[in-house]
């Protein structure tokens, strides 16, 4: 199609769009909830995901022995825990590095304190394991198994948060995805009456356009250009809504929960809108591209 | 350029409104095409234009079987007919300007060129200076001239009118006779419609007659005959 015939078009689908308001806002308005909605949840979801990736990367879980187990059996403990499917990373702390490890840690500033343990080291039986796991949801099981292991006391590690966090991402996940299909669906149904509407009232146009040989392409045009453009609005005004709101909500998240601070981070509003605007575009767009072409299907069989 | 064999149509039970009809007619011709109302004329043009089927016999046209051509190919086959309806057809949102310009759009003309084709035609057909006008705004004969300009302004091959002055006083009608008599010189094809006996005995060129849907006389330089 040429540029002025585009151009044309185009302006057909602005004046359908003006001709049927009341039916292409109620279009516009369904799709900026299902774009919003997807906006919000993405939004959420990628940082939680961020969030749990941080902090899977700093857990690791403490193998402790029973007393007397003698080094030959701790070896064979470390063979078999490295031998485990999921595990990334083991690395061996004796008694005597736990022992200063612990001294650094809670005798700062007070270093005198800890000279009268001198050679009787508290934590002479503490030797132990650190291993890291590769998935936060592979710890349980992989703790549970270690914990079997001949002379294998215990096994530290952190079941709650984490866990419980990473639940509530996928369950926010299918929900939501199940509310954005149901939108999905009442806005390309809206877009379908919104366009079928504008085709009545264009029927005798139509009729003479065939007449006086416009193609297919150029009786669709209009129709698919007035769908575009409505999925187009309907995906930028919650867009920009989302952008504004975004560093709004991380800015008070993190002055509201001071704690929060230290341990978690939140993606910058560029790296989420990044692929958020392309996507929510796509989407809109989409709504209206697959809402119009249906609709065009059934009624303007030329 | 325009061969039909053996067409029939009919719309329902009963008599045919095109009755196993006949008709050649060869490239630069002007014909007209007369009979009582009822008689088939628009149901010819019709399908002329590929706008309804016939229910027997083939249509030749600019050497393309209109039963055989493919849907697709049915837009570029118009653009070369250019057709004034018996009802006019003409956009009643959009003003004299745009239902002409509106015909080189569908045939995607650039825009520098509409801008200068639309008021050539208009000012051909006298209307340059209604080009603002919507069409409940013009009179019958002016509607008619829109709808006139609209069938000239992509120079066609073939040009059908269905009554293209009907609505037209005498002075006007002759005017634009002349006009069509004029495009015709310079090669299109032209089959006009009518049933104006003093326009059809002044231009002197080939009559068909028709009623109920048969062709009854067939003369160059014929004459109008009443039936
Ligand atoms: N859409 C239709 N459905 C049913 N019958 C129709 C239809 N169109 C035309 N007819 C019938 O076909 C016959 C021919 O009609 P047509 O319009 O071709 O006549 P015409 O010669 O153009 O008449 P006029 O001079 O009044 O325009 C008429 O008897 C008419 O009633
Ligand atoms: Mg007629």
């Amino acid at each position: 199609m040429r540029i002025s015939t585009i151009g044309y078009n185009a302006k057909q689908g602005v004046v359908n769009i003006g001709r049927n308001i009341i039916f292409s806002l109620a279009s516009i308005a369904t799709i900026a909830a299902c774009v919003f909605l997807f906006g919000l949840v993405f939004s959420i979801v990628i940082n939680f995901n961020y969030i749990v990736k941080n902090v899977e990367e700093g857990v690791t879980m403490t193998v402790f022995f029973e007393e007397g187990v003698d080094q030959a059996a701790i070896d064979s403990v470390g063979e078999q825990i490295k031998a485990l499917n999921g595990v990334t990373d083991v690395r061996y702390v004796s008694a005597q590095e736990a022992w200063e490890e612990f001294q650094k840690e809670y005798f700062k500033g007070a270093e005198d304190a800890a000279e009268g343990f001198q050679d009787d080291n508290p934590l002479s039986n503490k030797a132990n394991y650190e291993v890291t796991v590769d998935r936060i949801e592979n710890q349980e099981e992989v703790a549970q198994y270690i914990e079997g292991l001949d002379g294998v006391s215990n096994v530290n590690h952190s079941e709650g948060a984490v866990n419980t966090l990473t639940t509530f991402n996928k369950l926010l996940g299918t929900i939501s995805l199940a509310v954005i299909i149901i939108l999905f669906a009442v806005a390309v149904f809206l877009i379908s009456n919104t366009i079928s509407v504008g085709i009545a009232v264009r029927k005798e146009e139509i009729g003479i356009m065939k007449l006086i040989g416009a193609t297919n392409g150029f009786v669709r045009a209009p129709f698919i250009i007035e769908g575009l453009l409505i999925g187009l609005l309907g995906a930028a005004i919650p867009l920009v809504i989302l952008y504004f709101m975004y560093n709004r909500a991380v800015t008070y998240i993190l002055e509201k929960f001071n704690i929060l601070s230290d341990i978690v981070s939140f993606l910058a509003a560029r790296q989420v809108f990044e692929v958020l605007i392309p996507a929510g575009l796509i989407l809109g767009m989409g709504i209206g591209f697959i809402g119009s072409a249906i609709t065009i299907r059934k009624h303007l069989k030329v | 350029m325009i061969t039909l064999r053996n067409v029939s149509k009919s719309y329902g039970k009963g008599q045919p409104a095109i009755d196993h009809m006949d008709l050649q007619i060869d490239k630069g011709e002007f014909v007209f095409v007369v009979g009582n109302s009822g008689s088939g004329k628009s149901t010819l043009i019709k399908l002329l234009l590929k706008e309804l089927e016939p229910t027997e016999g083939t249509i030749e046209v600019n050497g393309q079987v209109l039963n055989k051509l493919k849907r697709r190919k049915i837009p570029k086959y118009r653009r070369g007919v250019g057709v004034v309806f018996q009802d006019f057809r003409l956009l009643k949102d959009r003003s004299v300007y745009e239902n002409v310009a509106f015909a080189q759009r569908v045939i995607e003309r650039p825009n520098r060129v509409i801008k200068k084709r639309v008021p050539e035609v208009l000012t051909l057909v006298g209307l340059a200076e209604k080009y603002k006008s919507y069409p409940r705004e013009l009179s019958g004969g002016e509607q008619q001239r829109v709808a006139l300009a609209r069938a000239l302004v992509n120079r066609p091959d073939i040009l059908l009118a269905d009554e293209p002055t009907g609505n037209l006083d005498p002075k006007t009608s002759f005017e634009i006779m002349k006009l069509l008599e004029e495009i015709n010189e310079r090669g299109t094809t032209v089959l006009v419609v009518t049933h104006n006996r003093e326009i059809v005995n002044a231009f002197k060129k080939r009559v068909i007659a028709m009623k109920k849907g048969v062709i009854v006389s067939d003369e160059q330089e014929g004459e109008y005959h009443a039936n």
